[in-house]
């Protein structure tokens, strides 16, 4: 879309810049044998007609420095899904994705939007992610849902209620990853930018990821018989887009981004807050990262 | 996706108790993967108890060394059949052989039980046989006589010095069997012990759990199939030999029960995060299985004849029938022990908010039915392995090849 904006103001903006230079010079001799009156609707007709060429020049402006760079560096280019971006290296990146409680609205369009790009099956019991309510009441009880695939709402009376609050769930790509370590066929392996996928051609089977995963990530894809998880939407990502997740996000509560780069978003999210992962003492290094989050979440 | 697999999936998520994580709902290893381990836990512990005549010279349970080390050949046969029918996609098993993941506990199962097949027990039983085969193939009528030159691999050396080798090497093969057949069913207890993720599994005891309870389920085993074989045939049991292997049951289940306890007690008092669903899970999802048929009708009675029978001085047929009824007990109980490993693993959430239900299915290839013909294949399996390989020595002085 951008670049498509970029190239409809470069040819009008040519045009506009060369009519401005012709009548632009002899504007002020003009202006100064006229009485105030015609000075003054001549300085305004000046501005009008002096706004209404710079908005073209400066769409031409802009072109020519979107242009420019275009031409001699293609790293510039604002990639789509249609064009990859050239020559990925994936050892330039490590991904991982930064969540703040306190921004999830628990709109669920994550997980709707999840299910529609990766073809998880509808049924409630597949998800590469999914969002948990938790609501903590005053007799120290905790009740939680998946609100991805509720069933039936469950009615607590707002005075028991202490504090509640949503959680997005997904694979954690974990850096020392369990599912990885059991995989008796090296099917489910971690990618050199951090992503943990599986090779749905190699899989087996036998389910000893899902068995080994700690965050209950996984599941067995019907249609394929394969094991199925979150990929970080790898084939988005490697042409620059984000994950499908992180996208349709309407309050930003998920950020997804490059550890690596220090100009990225989640290196910003990592130093503006504090961090915790789910399940540190199983030592798996996750990298998904929340904020404020509660003690209470497992 | 079929109407009936969604009311499936429904049916499952009405039954969870609490909070699980969704992906969780669905049982992952069902009834073939309670079998896998029942099935390796039989053969180590027939092998071990084979062993024991060889090792320490136990000469009272020579009756039942060869039928042990057939028992235990049946049972490898069919034990890779349940993993195999339970992967979703069989027909790459062999990724497992080819690219196996070295970090993996799973992917050394193809080797594990290759060595024990082929290195350890095929081997002892060739030299155990041979002489037998060799008489075998002279004197039986063809085609038999064929079948049997094939089984002894055309060896026709039946020398003293050849036997002495034949002994030389089954001592030589026990030994390694040994630390073999341990390694085959500690690594079974290994799979499981090493899932961190999972409470119920993460043990370090789980190995040597497994292993004991291998040994109690072997030797229960020999114990029930001597005593029915000796019953077709309609020959007598030798008490000295059946009283021998049931003082080593006895001292198998106290040790097997010891270890349990530890566990259990080690656990309880730790009181880790997981405890509480952990008591949720015995209490309202193993309570039959784990206290009523593991412990209580697997282990407790089982140990109560057992001193029985040893204590007084009953006559030989009610022995018999005390010593059947507590092996029967003792398997009936390890089975159970394999079911609350692998299925109460998988029926509380791993976020420990909540419950999960197994059902399992009349028919299907993960259905009860096939779960049954798989535990009593190794039977007829065994039964044909008997006709071929006389569970007895068919030549007199072969004797000396067992002292």
């Amino acid at each position: 879309m951008n670049e498509r904006n970029c190239g409809q103001g470069s040819a009008e903006g040519g045009e506009s810049r060369s009519l401005s230079a012709q009548d632009g010079q002899p504007l002020p001799q003009a202006a100064q044998s006229m009485s105030a009156g015609e000075a003054y609707i001549s300085k305004r007709r000046d501005f009008i007609k002096g706004a209404i060429m710079f908005i073209p020049a400066a769409g031409a402006l802009a072109a020519a420095a979107a242009e420019s760079p275009k031409a001699d560096a293609p790293k510039t280019e604002t990639p789509t899904a249609e064009t990859p971006r050239q020559e990925y290296n994936p050892a330039e990146h490590l991904y991982g994705m930064g969540i703040q409680i306190d921004r999830c609205i628990g709109c669920n369009r994550c997980a709707v939007a999840c299910k529609a790009e990766n073809d998880v099956p509808d049924e409630p019991v597949f998800f590469r992610t999914w969002v948990e309510r938790y609501t903590i009441l005053r007799s120290g009880e905790v009740s939680v849902e998946n609100i991805s695939g509720l069933r039936k709402d469950p009615v607590h009376d707002e005075r028991d209620v202490i504090r509640t609050f949503f959680v997005p769930k997904l694979c954690n790509h974990c850096a020392n990853p369990p599912c990885v370590q059991v995989c008796p066929v090296r099917a489910t392996f971690t990618t050199q930018d951090g992503a943990v996928i599986v090779d749905s051609s190699r899989c087996v089977g036998c389910r000893y990821c899902i068995q080994a995963c700690p965050y209950g990530a996984r599941y067995l894809h019907p249609k394929t018989n394969t094991a199925d998880k979150c990929t970080f939407c790898y084939h988005r990502v490697v042409k620059g887009l984000q994950p499908a997740c992180v996208e349709v996000c309407p309050t930003q509560a998920r950020i997804f981004g490059d550890l690596k780069s220090k100009a990225s978003r989640l290196v910003r999210f990592e130093r503006m807050n504090m961090i915790s992962v789910l399940k540190p003492a199983l030592n798996t290094e996750p990298k998904v990262h929340y904020a404020q989050l509660d003690g209470e979440v497992r | 996706m079929n109407a009936m697999l969604t009311d499936h999936y429904a049916e499952l998520l009405g039954q969870v108790m609490g909070y699980a994580y969704p992906n969780e709902v669905e049982i992952q290893w069902s009834i073939l993967i309670v079998i896998y381990p029942y099935l390796t836990g039989l053969v180590a512990g027939a092998f071990i108890l084979a062993s024991l005549m060889k090792i320490f010279k136990v000469k009272e349970l020579q009756p039942t060394y060869r039928l042990a080390l057939l028992t235990a050949l049946a049972f490898l046969i069919v034990a890779p059949m349940p993993l195999l029918m339970h992967l979703a996609q069989p027909l790459r098993f062999y990724e497992i052989l080819v690219t196996p993941n070295p970090t993996s506990a799973m992917a050394m199962f193809g080797f594990v039980y290759a060595w024990y097949l082929m290195a350890v027990l095929l081997i002892e039983i060739w030299f155990e046989w041979r002489h037998d085969l060799i008489t075998l193939a002279q004197t039986t009528p063809s085609p038999l006589k064929w079948v049997y030159k094939v089984l002894s691999l055309f060896s026709t050396d039946t020398s003293p010095a050849a036997l002495a080798f034949d002994a030389k090497a089954i001592k030589f093969i026990t030994i390694v069997g040994v630390p073999s057949a341990f390694l085959l069913h500690g690594y079974v207890g290994f799979i499981f012990g090493s899932v961190k993720a999972n409470p119920w599994w993460a043990s370090v005891l789980m190995p040597i759990a497994f292993l004991m309870s291998a040994i109690v389920s072997g030797i229960a085993l020999v114990v029930v199939v001597y005593m029915v074989l000796q019953g077709i045939r309609k020959e007598p049991i030798d008490m000295p030999c059946v009283d021998k292997i049931t003082s080593y049951l006895f001292y198998a289940v106290i040790v097997d029960f010891t270890l349990e306890a530890l566990d259990f007690i080690h656990r309880l008092y730790q009181s880790e995060e997981s405890v509480n669903i952990l008591g949720h899970l015995i209490t309202q999802k193993l309570f039959l299985s784990l206290i009523v048929m593991q412990i209580l009708l697997g282990m407790v009675v089982p140990l109560l004849i057992l001193v029985l029978a040893k204590a007084r001085n009953f006559n030989e047929e009610l022995r018999k029938l005390l010593y059947f009824t507590a092996a029967i007990l003792i398997l009936i109980g390890i089975f159970a022990m394999r079911w609350n490993v692998v299925i109460g693993g998988q029926l509380f959430s791993k976020s420990f908010r909540g419950l999960l239900t197994y059902k399992l299915e009349m028919f299907g290839i993960e259905g009860f039915l096939i779960a049954l013909v798989v535990l009593v294949l190794p039977f007829p399996i065994l039964a044909l392995l008997i006709k071929l390989l006389p569970s007895r020595a068919v030549v007199e002085h072969a004797a000396p090849v067992h002292a």
